[in-house]
């Protein structure tokens, strides 16, 4: 019996001993937070005040001037964009159908579960091997040459695994009792998926699209050998022929070009556009999901 | 009077797990029957298969016959959605569209060609106790509801569509007395117009509202008859420790 009871001094030894691992527990956590979060300030403030000096109207409207060290930035802008853009034409309904296929339609079978974990794997390929791929299959079997089409359908093939993994996590959400609602009321399955399911699905398919193509936008491997060029004189914008692109912009300005210390401050200033364009990107999908989720309740 | 909906030597499994044996049911027209039995006695199973819900389940094996009045629900030559049109159903929990208000009513008529004007949505709101409340709100997205008047909004998707049959799985079993009484004072006032089967767990519920009785146990019907036999004079002892609530 007395061994179940403690006296006081051993209570209070307890107690202190709880305390002090809770202490440790939580400090721990927050420790790691601290570290974190020190090493993010440290980035964007290296890219800010580094970045932010060269940052203005003209910089981001004027084409680089005298082999890139004075002028702006906005052939590789434009190029980013019409990217980003032939990118989403190719992986968004593609990607959207796909995932609506696998969860809406297939059976689950091996063949339906070996797709879904090739496809799960494929998201894990460096990005490196698609630009490699990109470049066998568009610019040489299908003869697109390097060229804005050919580095745009690579992304897009980099996009898909992450299009299809998110678009079917948001339909997964959806609960069967509200395909049930539907078809209760004489829809047919297509109607209840068009009508009911993706509707519901809407904020988290959005979501996925647009965080995979702000990482689509950022992405400088899969277009290295694709399309993305040095520099371009004067204009871009034609999909046959190769583009200036931010991130390469950013890669080739500081590693490649001869007189590094000049372009030093437009590299940063690229980082600075890049990074406020991938997050102008991301506060999209979260406004996106904030209005749905506004709209539900 | 006459027989609405009936199931013959309805054999149901899915896999090869049965969950139906050789069902024999038939339902009376503009009257309330009431499934009960215990959790896993196939009840619902039974429901689903009148508006071909199970059509879902890919490893799902039918079996027998169920007829609305002389037609075969499960004959190749007849769509799906054509059955489901003419037998409704309502859920256990109410799983209106998130859609406002006015389109839960007019989805099911849109995709039916049927008119869908401001005099159907306002018919299917009175006959599901339910414009008063909600007719200044129509745009309202149908979420913002009430538990007990999400359930009487999907009531009224389902009559807006004029069915002959409505079945009920467990409408009430996810709310309070106050909603719980609401509703079926409403399944009452729905019988004169349509035939109703309600799957029940609330004994006292089935003694409330059905006309008839039907008491399931181990994917068989034990007993069927009018509520009053069925839950005072039981000719089987099973059906009597049931309702006794020996077991449950």
């Amino acid at each position: 019996m007395e061994s179940f009871l403690l006296t006081d001094s051993e209570n209070i030894m307890q107690f202190k001993t709880n305390k002090l691992s809770s202490v440790i527990e939580w400090g721990s956590l927050l420790l790691s937070t601290a570290i974190v979060c020190f090493f993010i300030a440290v980035i964007i403030w290296e890219i800010f005040s580094k970045g932010f000096s060269v940052l203005s109207w003209e910089f981001t409207t004027m084409v680089p001037k005298e082999g890139m060290t004075s002028g702006g930035i906005l052939t590789p802008i434009i190029g980013t964009v019409l990217l980003t853009l032939i990118t989403s034409a190719f992986a968004v309904p593609f990607g959207i159908c796909c995932a609506i296929y696998l969860n809406e339609y297939a059976e689950n079978t091996w063949v339906t579960r070996t797709i879904r974990a090739a496809i799960r794997n494929l998201s894990g390929v460096p990005s490196i091997i698609y630009g490699l791929f990109g470049l066998a299959l568009f610019v040489q079997a299908l003869n697109f040459g390097t060229s804005l089409v050919a580095a745009g359908l690579t992304l897009g093939l980099l996009s898909l695994p992450y299009i299809i993994t998110t678009t079917e996590e948001a339909l997964k959400r959806i609960p069967n009792s509200t395909r049930e609602a539907a078809l209760a009321v004489g829809a047919t399955k297509f109607e209840t998926i068009k009508d009911v399911v993706i509707p519901s699905a809407m904020s988290g398919i959005l979501t996925g699209v647009v965080l995979t193509l702000s990482r689509a936008a950022g992405e400088t491997a899969p277009i290295l050998f694709t399309g993305a060029a040095f520099y371009i004189n004067g204009s871009s914008g034609y999909v046959n022929q190769e583009f200036m692109a931010l991130p390469y912009h950013l890669y080739m300005l500081s590693t490649q070009h001869q007189s590094i210390d000049q372009v030093k401050p437009i590299a940063y200033g690229t980082a600075l556009v890049l990074v406020i364009v991938v997050f102008l990107l991301n506060l999209t999908a979260f406004y996106i999901r904030y209005k749905y989720r506004k709209d539900e309740n | 009077m006459k027989t609405k909906l009936s199931a013959q030597n309805l054999n149901i499994s899915f896999g090869t797990k049965q969950v139906l044996k050789n069902v024999n049911v038939s339902f009376n027209e503009n009257e309330i029957t009431a499934l009960i039995g215990p959790s896993g006695c196939g009840k619902s199973t039974l429901l689903r298969s009148f508006n071909r819900m199970h059509d879902l389940s890919p490893d799902a094996n039918i079996n027998g016959t169920i007829m609305l009045d002389d037609l075969n629900i499960y004959s190749k030559n007849i769509p799906v959605t054509e059955i489901r049109k003419r037998i409704g159903m309502v859920f256990q929990k109410a799983n209106p569209f998130p859609k406002s208000i006015q389109e839960n009513i007019t989805y099911g008529l849109k995709i039916n060609n049927l008119p869908h004007g401001k005099d159907v949505i306002e018919k299917a709101l009175q006959e599901a106790y339910l414009w008063d409340e909600v007719k200044n709100d129509l745009k309202m997205p149908a979420t913002r509801l009430s538990g007990g008047q999400q359930q009487r909004l999907c009531i009224a998707r389902a009559v807006a569509l004029r069915p002959e049959v409505i079945l009920m799985d467990e409408p009430c079993s996810a709310l309070d007395p106050v909603s719980t009484l609401k509703i079926e004072e409403l399944i009452k006032h729905l019988k004169k117009k349509y035939t109703i089967a309600i799957v029940t767990h609330n004994m006292q519920q089935a003694q409330r509202v059905a006309d008839k009785t039907i008491f399931m146990y181990l994917g068989e019907v034990m007993e069927e008859g009018p509520t009053d036999q069925i839950f005072n004079n039981p000719k089987n002892e099973i059906t009597t420790n049931y309702i006794n609530g020996y077991f449950g």
